[in-house]
């Protein structure tokens, strides 16, 4: 039983945190979230890739440094702190976790390396509609032909789709008496013919496009993991993904908190720093007791997925129902401790705020999340 | 980051589990006391309990040998105390000496009084309360004003102590005096001494109500009360360094997490019990994300607890989260006693003799103090804000 980041895990955190205060200023974050076209920065990329954080978590034999989740969620923490952009999510967390788990020895040699290098960029599209991303809404299709499949459909709310050079595309290839079943993952080269994307441009900068597949073949070479049962390795992708966008969310936190109170400190007003105001320091107060909850809620959540532990599920939708809040409720705090100046395009308070939302309402609501974690208490008392 | 508990621990968990299982009469089980009318009845299981683990070697474990205690590993201990919340084994023995003044003797007392006070903490011959509080002295500790005045080989003492848990059945007192009127800062001026309650004249302790209907505190009157000069703990005009000794000193966190998540499987079950509009209240929307809450914000007491032994076990001090650790589950517990009123309905404050009307009750009525004592949760974020965020007073 050790609650806690080892030592190399601490390194991870300092090298990540000084990488990106150097390498990472709010003018080139800005620019890269409203101005630049494909969103993210190639050069900072392969930087990263050089420093080995795309690979940490596959076994050295695809040019990783078989390391963890908890390694990883290390940096994702620190990327949320200083507002990284582009498609390091969709790509390592989401693609890389799925084709380690899921890919055959070839579609692993094809790509882990790749990824591990910053050569490849995937990204997953799941939701046919904005409303919801469970099993019984894929409606996009994939119909068997002589040489592989045909995928029919219009995917939404994909990430960066735009500079992905693939895209895991979850279809319906059957069904059975649940939804879950015959729901297929394919690889699909963004390339191929019949791809369409359309870009739409979050507030806080992400790219979640709409993903046309006007019949788009692949082969059988492409499909990932059995066909007809690929909803468990969705799952699995997105509880990775989940947690990955809760880290992300810590990051964001402890920034406003520490921002919030070094203005608190220099403010002057009535003559005397705003941060000896009690509802001031309170609410700064409030900012590292939600910090405090959420960041233990959102590592537990990242051990239970990597080690499969039963109360995975659980942990996810609790970490993510809790983050979800405490953004929300930190960066509305953190505009309001700034009083004026927070609520100017210039501050960068509100590229934590739009951040903060846009997390919040993808891939669960805290509604959404709280009913599963009632689901299971209702289930554990039923059969107690 | 690793939630798994280590083969040994589980072989050291199952021997706890069979001595329970051997040891705690089912009468002796902990929710009874919510319905138990006679609270004296309960202090009596109590000191049995204490007797019991005493002569198991289970008691202090993490005490030193030489004093009584000793036998058990950091870990060990969690999970001894794990077990008999799952359990839910009475608190051992009454007052405060097992949690509180007797870690602060063994931090800084003399070896004479160790010697003296840990045997008869241990053996219960000696129940502890507390004199820190007073009237004009609440938030605002160091401002107090109970005197000490020289006078030989002793001190006189003159003054009101309040809120004082469990003094009317205490025999001695840890009590913090003024013997320095002029110190300035005012917390230099102060002396923490042992106090023999039954043996020293001049001592009344009043009972004070409190809105549960019960007088669990006291009022403490001292009037010409002569104590040895010998009985300070730590040095004259020092007593506030050992008072925050004291006040740091609380139950493992690990437990409370435990107990928290006994009382929401509760909850939730009278969820599915009780009806709401005509239907079990478990299938109302609002009523089941109200229980989701409950359940994360209780899990990361849970977590916080692991973080705290984790410290505890590599002999670091805890870190900063503990300052949010009791702001943070006395509003939690305050949420989830008003969830507990809101499934019960317009019921649940009648005053009959409905076990679950009662236990929620009381809960609901003791909760409110939980945000108010060690420390008003105004007071931590104050303590946030000021020591770890820097803000400045």
């Amino acid at each position: 039983m050790e609650f806690g980041l080892n030592e190399q895990q601490e390194m991870l955190k300092k090298t990540a945190r000084d990488f990106f205060q150097d390498k990472l200023p709010r003018t080139l974050v800005r620019t890269l979230m409203w101005e630049d076209p494909k969103g993210y920065s190639p050069e900072l990329w392969k930087e990263m890739a050089e420093l080995g954080w795309m690979g940490i978590m596959f076994p050295e034999e695809y040019e990783g440094f078989g390391g963890d989740f908890i390694d990883l969620t290390v940096i994702l923490e620190e990327m949320g702190r200083a507002l990284l952009t582009g498609p390091f999510i969709p790509t390592v967390v989401f693609g890389g976790t799925a084709v380690l788990n899921a890919g055959t020895a070839e579609q692993k040699k094809a790509i882990l390396p790749a990824i591990a290098s910053g050569n490849l960029i995937m990204t997953f599209a799941l939701q046919d509609s904005a409303d919801r991303f469970d099993a019984a809404g894929v409606t996009t299709s994939a119909t068997a032909d002589a040489d592989g499949y045909v995928i029919k459909g219009t995917k939404r709310l994909v990430p960066e789709a735009h500079v992905a050079d693939k895209i895991i595309c979850v279809a319906r290839t059957g069904s059975g008496s649940k939804p879950e079943e015959g729901i297929t993952l394919f690889i699909v080269d963004a390339k191929s013919p019949g791809v369409n994307i359309k870009e739409h441009i979050t507030f806080d900068g992400k790219r979640l496009c709409d993903v046309n597949f006007e019949s788009v073949k692949v082969s059988k070479a492409d499909v990932l993991g059995p066909v007809g049962q690929g909803w468990p390795i969705l799952e699995k992708a997105l509880q990775y993904t989940i947690v990955a966008m809760c880290a992300d969310a810590v990051g964001g936190c402890q920034m406003v908190m520490e921002m919030s109170s070094q203005y608190a400190k220099e403010r002057i007003q009535f003559d005397r720093p705003i941060g000896t105001f009690q509802a001031v320091k309170h609410k700064c107060a409030n900012m590292f007791i939600d910090v405090e909850a959420i960041r233990p809620l959102t590592y537990w959540a990242a051990w239970a997925v990597d080690t499969g532990a039963a109360e995975a599920p659980v942990a996810v939708s609790m970490a993510k129902a809790y983050c979800n809040d405490a953004y929300r409720r930190i960066t509305a705090d953190g505009i309001q401790v700034h009083g004026g100046i927070g609520f100017t395009w210039e501050h960068d308070m509100h590229l934590f705020h739009k951040r903060a939302k846009t997390m919040e309402l993808n891939y669960g609501d805290s509604h959404y999340h709280r009913a599963i974690v009632a689901d299971d208490l209702a289930r554990s008392v039923a059969t107690a | 980051m690793d939630f798994n508990y280590s083969p040994e621990d589980e072989a050291f968990r199952k021997e706890v589990r069979e001595w329970l299982e051997e040891n705690l009469p089912q009468e002796w089980r902990r929710d009874r006391y919510m319905t138990m009318a006679d609270r004296d009845e309960w202090v009596q299981v109590q000191l049995a309990w204490q007797k019991k683990r005493y002569e198991k070697g289970w008691l202090a474990p993490t005490w030193p040998k030489e004093y009584g205690g000793g036998g058990l590993t950091m870990m060990q201990t969690v999970i001894l105390d794990e077990e008999f919340t799952r359990a839910n084994a009475p608190q051992a023995g009454v007052g405060m000496g097992l949690s509180l003044i007797g870690p602060t003797i063994l931090a800084v007392g003399t070896e004479e009084q160790k010697r003296h006070y840990i045997p008869r903490i241990l053996s219960a011959e000696d129940i502890w309360c507390q004199g820190f509080s007073e009237p004009n002295a609440g938030s605002d500790l160091a401002s107090l004003q109970c005197k000490a005045v020289v006078d030989g080989d002793d001190y006189v003492i003159n003054g009101q102590k309040t809120w004082s848990t469990g003094a009317h059945r205490a025999n001695m007192c840890f009590l913090l005096v003024r013997t320095d009127p002029n110190a300035v800062p005012k917390h230099r001026g102060i002396t923490y001494l042992l106090v023999d309650m039954r043996n020293t004249p001049g001592i009344e302790v009043r009972p004070l109500k409190q809105i549960t209907g019960s007088a669990e505190f006291n009022e403490i009157f001292f009037d010409n009360v002569r104590v040895p000069r010998s009985n300070v703990l730590g040095q004259e005009n020092r007593g506030w360094y050992v008072a925050m000794a004291t006040l740091g000193y609380e139950r493992s966190s690990t437990s409370q997490g435990i107990i928290f998540k006994r009382s929401l499987e509760e909850l939730t079950k009278l969820a599915a019990k009780k009806m709401r509009n005509g239907r079990p209240a478990i299938e109302d929307p609002s009523i089941r994300e109200l229980l989701a809450q409950c359940a994360a914000e209780i899990q990361v007491v849970v977590l916080n607890g692991y973080r705290l032994l984790t410290n505890r076990i590599k002999g670091q001090v805890p870190g900063p989260e503990a300052q949010m650790t009791k702001v943070f589950w006395s509003e939690m517990n305050e949420r989830m006693a008003n969830l507990a009123l809101e499934i019960l309905g317009p019921e649940a404050t009648l005053q009959d003799d409905d076990e679950d009307i009662r236990r929620w009750q009381m809960t609901f009525l003791s909760v409110k103090a939980s945000t108010i004592s060690m420390g008003t949760s105004e007071i931590i974020r104050n303590i946030i804000g000021e020591r770890i965020l820097g803000l400045p007073r």
